[in-house]
């Protein structure tokens, strides 16, 4: 109602006005609806069940056209998802229509990551969404939407219960995408088995906290049809494009020997459902859960982890700008202590080095103070050494000198001997 | 409904479909997804916000009240005119009308005072402030962490009075446009239009149209359509801006007819006659035709060049423009990249104080080097000098050695010659004693 919206801000005074003639506003939701028609509307459906279960086969008979599809083998490594994106029309309406196939899901033996490349597909496409919701030029009006607007969950039709792969995978995805859980192959259930398994189904998903989709219930042209459909929930479909003639009419089906299982037919299956609440109904209300949930409980996580906060440490509300402005001086912070922290760690290096050399030099000083007191010492030595050689020859020289003066004298005692 | 065409039409040609289309052999439903908008819109209700500007006495609050053929502005709620401030005020006042099951929150801001005073330089500073209030409320919504639904109050269109003197614009006109043309859609409007004449009323047009033009003033320009017939329309009502109106608050009867219009001795000017102004134009171009677009262009162009704009200035700190260019990013984005950027820049600068001071050190240790071999060289020179020195002692030594060994060899020598002529002698004595 207009009215919830207009309470946002109930502290202003608003008059209620009668108007006194036609003015003409009533054609506003005709501009609303004539402006998305021009730029055209896109849709992402996700596809997740067993190799072979039906997902391809469902999808062309939903859209009544055949997609390319290759059979996907049973032997791959992983699950990966192969989305595909086709342009349709229907009476000036044009649809970009994604199908994304989960190839591989359910046929390794070990399955416990199965769930992974699904929830990383999902989370990718909104971290796109979110990168250009927050450029500072952006185009979001002309932005390819890729979001996953709906998961159909293919359930095994094995008329006992859920797979543990189904409950693990189901309970990953219900916080990020709006599942719609269905029986694939439902030919090959009786009508009795079938209502006990849709039972049994419901009963293990609500036990097990599994967040379905909900049809709305709000608006009152709509309410009645969606909430006797969910009561009919999980559809059991039987997809088939192959034709054939029942009585004097062409129809959708597949036959079998014992008869032939109409898809069209309410009573045999419930694909009419299924597309009437898909298509029909709730197309828009899938992509609004999508932006206005999903989408939104993603953007919150991502933007806390980021360190956004919308009230400061007193609980003031903080603008946008302050955010930006606090990360700012906080980045330029950062990089100036970085910048700091290198001129630091270099100046120490430097005076290490520094202190190296002058070691080293100290070093060399003292090597050559070292060497000079030694030759000192040497040449002393060798002066001493000298001397005392010098003392020698002197020595030698004065008893040399003795000698000859003594032998002078010698000789006159022998003449005086003589004489006698 | 009808089945699904088969036709790849002209406009999935140029809007570049990559793929065709399939062609849907049987109906499918999505054609259904309009009704589901259309449903959805009524809804959760319509909001506008209409601002009128204009000096007093030229009608606005008539023509309001004309427009959405409601009392909006009454004696209890009356029109900006009644109420005359010092300055400039901005102003607003809600209201919620409703219409064949839409509802439709109308605000109505204006601005008393606007042009009224003798000095009415910057009188359009409260009317830029007050939009790009409301741009920032917006704005900061829409960043919040928890969003919520968030009430657009954004000014969707600005209808801009100007007196009917049947010359030109004012200077304050141009002025005010031209402050205002990027932030808001601007209708310019000849108000009391029933003071001119057909001939003048086309001249007057002319005349504000082509000095619209040449002070490049942007007003609101009516969106291509591929409809021809749309096409066509829209290029007459484009032929007749600025639209010339006149409003009415009184009821006339006329020729049978009730209508509204101004009574004067010599006629009834109607409000709703298209030939006697183009006040149907103005209601069918601003309500029925053209609502949604202009929220849409406030949104998509008005709105966004305001965030751009602040997101630039908050991220390269309102400084450096130099890529303006590349603002394809989030803030945060642009500010990892000038992390990158800067810690580049920082290593670069490492590496060069690095070469400079490794070139240093290997300077100094050759300098050390070098000292270290001379050091060396001298002390190899002192040692063999000392050597030689050693070994010229050694070979006087010697010398000294011989000389005296030979000496002391020969006075041996001597002392025995010596000792045998004494030897001699005394026995020669002896004799002669006998």
């Amino acid at each position: 109602m207009a009215a919830t919206d207009v309470d946002v801000f109930s502290n202003e005074e608003k008059r209620n006005l009668s108007l006194g003639g036609h003015v003409g506003f009533d054609s506003l939701p005709d501009q609303l609806v004539s402006k998305s028609v021009t730029q055209g509307f896109c849709f992402n459906i996700l596809c997740v069940g067993e190799t072979g279960i039906g997902k391809s086969t469902l999808m062309n008979t939903l859209f009544n056209t055949m997609f390319e599809n290759e059979e996907a083998s049973h032997y791959q490594n992983g699950v990966y998802l192969r989305p595909r994106t086709y342009d349709l029309q229907e009476s000036s309406v044009h649809l970009k229509l994604t199908i994304v196939d989960t190839v591989g899901f359910g046929d390794q033996i070990n399955k416990d990551e199965s769930y992974k490349p699904i929830v990383d597909y999902i989370d990718t496409q909104f971290e796109n969404y979110l990168q250009e919701e927050l450029k500072i030029k952006r185009s979001l009006f002309n932005y390819h939407d890729t979001r996953i607007h709906i998961c159909l969950y293919f359930i095994a039709p094995t008329g006992h219960s859920l797979k543990s792969l189904d409950l693990v995978t189901m309970k990953k995805l219900d916080s990020k995408v709006n599942i719609i859980p269905i029986i694939a192959k439902a030919d090959t259930i009786s009508k009795s088995e079938l209502h006990k398994f849709k039972i049994k189904i419901m009963s293990e998903l609500v036990s097990n906290g599994v967040q379905i989709y909900q049809f709305p219930t709000d608006d009152e042209t709509v309410s009645e049809i969606n909430s006797s459909m969910n009561a009919h929930l999980p559809f059991a479909v039987v997809g088939s494009v192959e034709e054939v003639k029942v009585g004097n009419k062409t129809v959708r089906a597949r036959q079998y020997p014992w008869g032939v299982v109409q898809v069209e037919n309410e009573s045999h299956c419930d694909f009419v459902k299924l597309r009437e609440m898909l298509i029909r109904v709730n197309m828009e209300d899938l992509r609004e859960q999508t932006h206005a949930r999903h989408y939104e409980l993603y953007r919150r996580c991502k933007l806390e982890e980021m360190g956004f906060k919308d009230t400061d440490p007193d609980s003031q509300p903080i603008s946008l700008q302050e955010t930006y402005e606090a990360k700012r001086k906080e980045f330029l912070g950062d990089l100036q202590r970085k910048e700091e922290e290198m001129r630091q760690m270099f100046v120490n290096k430097v005076k290490e080095t520094e202190a190296e050399l002058k070691e080293k030099e100290r070093e060399l000083h003292d090597k050559f103070e070292h060497l000079k007191r030694t030759h000192q010492e040497e040449k002393r030595k060798v002066e001493e050494k000298r001397r005392e050689l010098e003392e020698e020859l002197n020595a030698f020289n004065r008893r040399k000198m003795a000698a000859e003066t003594q032998s002078l004298s010698q000789p006159l005692k022998k003449d005086k001997d003589k004489k006698n | 409904m009808s089945t699904a065409e088969t036709l790849l039409c002209e406009a999935d040609r140029r809007r570049g479909v990559m793929e065709q289309p399939k062609n849907l052999e049987a109906y499918v439903g999505f054609a259904n997804l309009p009704n589901q908008v259309y449903r959805k819109s009524v809804k959760r209700g319509f909001e506008f916000t209409l601002m009128v500007v204009g000096e007093s006495g030229l009608g606005k609050s008539t023509l309001i009240n004309s427009l959405f053929l409601t009392d909006l502005y009454s004696p209890e709620y009356p029109g900006p005119s009644h109420r005359i401030k010092q300055t400039v005020q901005v102003e607003q006042s809600k209201v919620l009308i409703k219409e064949g099951g839409v509802h439709l929150l109308l605000t109505i801001v204006d601005t008393p005072g606007f042009g009224d005073a003798v000095d009415n330089s910057d009188c359009w500073e409260s009317v830029t402030k007050y939009i790009d209030g409301k741009f920032e409320d917006f704005l900061n919504a829409e960043s919040r962490v928890n969003r919520r639904q968030m009430p657009d109050n954004r000014v969707h269109c600005c209808l801009y009075f100007i007196a009917p003197s049947g010359h030109g614009l004012k200077p304050l006109d141009t002025q005010f446009m031209k402050q205002l043309h990027e932030k808001v859609n601007i209708i310019p409007l000849i108000a009391k239009a029933d003071t001119l004449t057909p001939e003048e009323c086309l001249q007057f047009k002319r005349q504000i149209m082509k000095e619209i033009q040449e002070n490049e003033i942007k007003i609101y320009d009516f969106p291509e359509t591929d409809d021809e017939e749309e096409m066509k329309f829209v290029k007459k009502i484009k032929d007749r801006l600025p639209l010339a109106v006149v409003g009415s608050n009184t009821v006339i009867e006329v020729d049978g007819k009730r209508v509204r219009g101004r009574k004067y001795p010599w006629g009834v000017a109607e409000v709703e006659n298209s030939e006697h102004c183009d006040f149907l134009i103005l209601r069918n171009m601003l309500i029925r035709t053209h609502m949604q677009d202009l929220k849409d262009v406030t949104n998509n162009v008005h709105y966004e060049n305001f965030r751009s704009q602040k997101l630039a200035d908050v991220t390269c700190n309102g400084g450096d423009n130099k890529n303006k260019g590349a603002l394809t990013k989030s803030p945060l984005e642009q500010m990892e990249e000038e992390r990158q950027e800067h810690m580049a820049r920082i290593k670069k600068m490492e590496r060069e104080m690095e070469n400079v001071f490794e070139m240093k050190v290997k300077e100094k240790l050759q300098k050390l080097r070098d000292s270290e071999t001379e050091l060396q060289k001298r002390h190899d020179q002192m040692s063999r000098s000392i050597e030689a020195q050693y070994k010229q002692l050694e070979e006087k030594r010697r010398q000294i050695e011989e000389e005296k060994a030979s000496w002391e060899a020969q006075q041996r020598l001597l002392e025995q010659q010596k000792m045998e002529t004494l030897r001699s002698q005394d026995k020669n004595k002896k004799k002669k004693i006998f």
